[in-house]
């Protein structure tokens, strides 16, 4: 896209750039040859203010002149190099885009050697390569961390990768999956299919029950029957949908907040959760390597 | 009848001696909510886990105080007090002047409830919102009239230099206050800026950007001309530097906003004239330096007794640093590296307290001591001490914060063999601690110095009595 809305304002940039340029050099210019006159001959103006303020008729300093000059000459050279007069685009042809596709290209290449090694090696393997294994914790720390913690445990509302819950599931292929595309989970506002208000209690000490936390077992056994609209996508045992990304009830594992009151608000509200897509920032090889020390968090079998 | 003659021969001081005692006492405000913002900075739990303690509300709190409050009054008396002098007539539209005190006092105290509470327009050094941006500009204007008027009615032919960089600060501030902060409410303390994205941004930093350049550097330079050659008593230095460098200084600063935004979405273009432009304004700023030390020509043995004098050229090496400092840092591959890390927090306060600090304190301690009647200020001593403690606090205070940011430069930079960064972020900011406990080490001696000097100046207040000066009658031609 271009910068202008017309062709009339690169000329204008342009010519108000080369002028301020040259107006420096020429300011520079003319008070260096201009004399001033010195009426008292003692080198001051003559001009006197407050009773004693004078200023002396000293020439401007050679080699700040020169300093001056020298920031000139650079300038221009630097303005034909490069972008910045209006639509010029600059001898070097650099724009800020260029100088980045080509570091990132430079460093694809550098790097493609180390990780095709890997390309060829199962997860498994990968796992227990010590090399893999700190190059995708080195991974995990930059991108990762942020949200799932340094540990990996997450937080509220971000996932642990440590307790072998996967909300999308746990294999190796599904963890590649979820980091290249991201994912969305997404539960709708359930209190009105639900029912009434003392439903919704009902069916959160029914979720409650499932996972023997502590609930109100008559109010749980109320709400059973009010829990088959929760089983389009939790299941009839509420033990959840990895292919819909729907979570495990009975695990005691909670995302978004345990106790009575938590669930509540998920029936009443719903919940958007995401995790955003991370194919664009990575090679395939890298993610690899990366889903590999994720699944390892979890799957400490082998030695 | 006689009461009157008297009235109209003398200069209007009260409005002077308003500001210069409103300058020390906001100068201690201000640096003190720095120090609180500094300390946070080393102990997170200071934040106190309240909305309006948080660094977040705070931090413009303190930037907006010692820039506005404790810099614009000095500016204020400063500038009211030369102009008569150098006009040698009285300001003019005296109930004008007074005006700008108290408006100017209610803009600041409007910020200092504002600014906690939440209420930005998040534009860095213009977060106010609209209804005190309007007072702001009316405060401006009234200004404005009253140091041209007396520019106007002066009885000298010639306009002294030092009101040459008053007369474009304040033209300056006014058509950059209002463009920059032009903005639609939305409701009574909430607008929205009259400008999106990417010109936003440019808008905001052309803004930003001549806020140091006139507000930070014309008009303390303004009191820098006055002030250097009064204490010295010796003529400045080279009236030629004067000329080239005023108009090279007020005409590049003006294009130098884009620095701030090398490698963003702002075009390729921008970012390269406004890289050119800020490495030639280097020698107009320097020209200043050159002026104000040059005037010390056959007076430095002077620096041995007097500590005002040396306040004053102390400034003018920090002045000459951070100018050096910012040119350099505008370079986009030295920007690559400082951009975002400590070291513009560094080169700022290089400026902040080494150049507007040193050189306000300098010119209050001028003032002081003549506007109440007094020979001096009631402590030497206490300008000595003063003096060495913000020495000490600005070369702790800039010097770890060099260390710090080009640390953490580095640290963002470093990248394995495996194309993984270093370092992750928080390990960035956990290698930082120890300079920010040196920071907050510096902030504190600067501000005892400056409770001093509060100390100081109250008891030279209240020792002697508003003086009048007489206007003396026009002899020398100028």
């Amino acid at each position: 896209m271009s910068d202008f809305t017309s062709n009339f304002w690169p000329v204008f940039i342009t010519a108000i750039s080369l002028l301020g340029i040259f107006g420096c050099a020429l300011l520079l210019w003319l008070t260096s040859k201009v004399k001033i006159a010195n009426p008292n001959g003692d080198n001051t103006s003559g001009h006197v203010w407050d009773e004693d303020l004078r200023e002396m008729n000293n020439p401007l300093p050679r080699w700040w002149v020169w300093m001056f000059i020298l920031t000139i000459i650079f300038a221009l050279f630097y303005l034909a190099a490069y972008p910045g007069l209006g639509s010029y685009a600059g001898k070097l042809g650099w724009t800020q885009n260029k100088q980045y596709d080509q570091e990132m290209a430079d460093a694809n290449k550098a790097l493609e050697p180390l990780y095709s090694k890997f390309a060829a090696m199962p997860t498994e393997e990968l796992a227990n390569n010590k090399e893999a294994k700190a190059i995708g914790e080195r991974l995990f720390m930059n991108n990762c961390s942020q949200c799932h913690g340094s540990d990996a445990k997450g937080s509220r509302g971000f996932p642990n990768l440590t307790d072998h819950d996967w909300l999308h599931g746990g294999s190796p292929e599904k963890i590649q999956e979820t980091i290249t595309g991201g994912r969305i989970g997404m539960m709708p506002p359930m209190a009105a299919a639900v029912g009434t208000e003392d439903d919704v209690k009902n069916v959160a000490n029914y979720v409650l029950s499932l996972s023997d936390s502590k609930h109100d077992a008559a109010r749980a056994a109320l709400g059973k029957e009010k829990f088959a609209v929760c089983a389009a996508c939790h299941g009839p045992e509420g033990k959840g949908n990895t292919d819909i990304g729907s979570p495990n009830l009975t695990d005691n594992i909670w995302l978004h907040g345990a106790g009575e009151a938590a669930i509540i608000k998920r029936i009443n509200e719903g919940k958007v959760n995401q995790m955003p897509a991370q194919g664009g920032k990575f090679s395939p090889e890298q993610i690899h390597v990366l889903a590999s020390y994720v699944w390892g968090l979890s799957n400490k079998t082998a030695k | 009848m006689q009461d009157l003659n008297i009235e109209a021969n003398t200069y209007n001081d009260s409005v002077v001696r308003q500001f210069s005692i409103m300058a020390v006492v906001w100068g201690v405000v201000g640096m003190l909510v720095g120090v609180i913002i500094a300390a946070q900075l080393v102990w997170p739990e200071l934040n106190l886990g309240l909305p309006w303690t948080s660094f977040g509300r705070l931090r413009p709190l303190h930037t907006n105080a010692v820039i506005f409050a404790f810099g614009g009054c000095t500016l204020f008396a400063t500038s009211y007090y030369v102009v008569q002098r150098t006009c040698q007539v009285k300001l003019f539209c005296g109930k004008l002047a007074s005006f700008t005190f108290w408006g100017w006092q209610l803009v600041i105290l409007a910020a200092a409830i504002s600014l906690p509470l939440g209420y930005t327009q998040s534009k860095e050094y213009a977060e106010l919102e609209w209804p005190i941006d309007i007072l702001i500009a009316v405060v401006w204007v009234s200004y404005a009239i009253v140091f041209f008027g007396t520019i106007a009615k002066r009885k000298v032919k010639h306009i002294y230099v030092a009101n040459w960089f008053f007369g474009a600060f304040i033209l300056t501030v006014a058509l950059l206050h209002i463009v920059n902060s032009a903005a639609i409410p939305s409701s009574f303390m909430k607008s929205y800026s009259a400008y999106a994205g990417v010109q936003d941004a440019m808008v905001q930093w052309w803004y930003g950007h001549n806020a140091v350049g006139f507000f930070l550097t014309a008009g303390f330079l303004g009191i820098m001309y006055y002030f250097v050659p009064k204490q010295a008593n010796r003529p400045v230095y080279s009236y030629s530097l004067s000329i080239v460098h005023f108009w090279a200084l007020i005409f590049t600063y003006m294009w130098a906003g884009p620095h701030h935004l090398h490698y963003t979405a702002l075009p390729d273009w921008t970012q390269s004239l406004g890289m050119a432009f800020s490495l030639i304004l280097l020698a107009p700023s320097w020209g200043g330096m050159i002026n104000g030390m040059m005037t010390m020509s056959g007076a430095w043995h002077k620096l041995r007794t007097d500590p005002i004098l040396r306040f004053m050229i102390v400034s003018l090496s920090f002045y000459g640093m951070s100018t050096f400092e910012g040119p350099m840092m505008a370079i986009k591959t030295v920007n690559s590296l400082s951009h975002y890390t400590d070291w513009t927090v560094g080169h700022v306060h290089s400026g902040a307290l080494g150049w507007v600090g040193l050189v306000s304190m300098g010119a209050l301690y001028y003032m002081v001591p003549r506007l109440f009647g007094q020979k001096q200020m009631h402590s030497m001593k206490a300008i000595e001490m003063h003096f060495w403690l913000a020495t000490v606090g600005i070369v702790l205070y800039i010097s770890s914060l060099w260390i710090s940011g080009v640390m953490e430069g580095l640290m963002w930079r470093a990248i394995n063999t495996d194309g993984t960064l270093t370092y992750t972020f928080v390990e960035s900011v956990k290698a930082k601690h120890p300079y920010y406990i040196i920071r907050l080490l510096g902030g504190l001696l600067y501000l005892s110095g400056m409770i001093i000097m509060l100390w100081n100046v109250l008891k030279t207040a209240t020792s002697g009595k508003a003086a009048t000066a007489t206007i003396p009658a026009v002899t020398a031609h100028a």
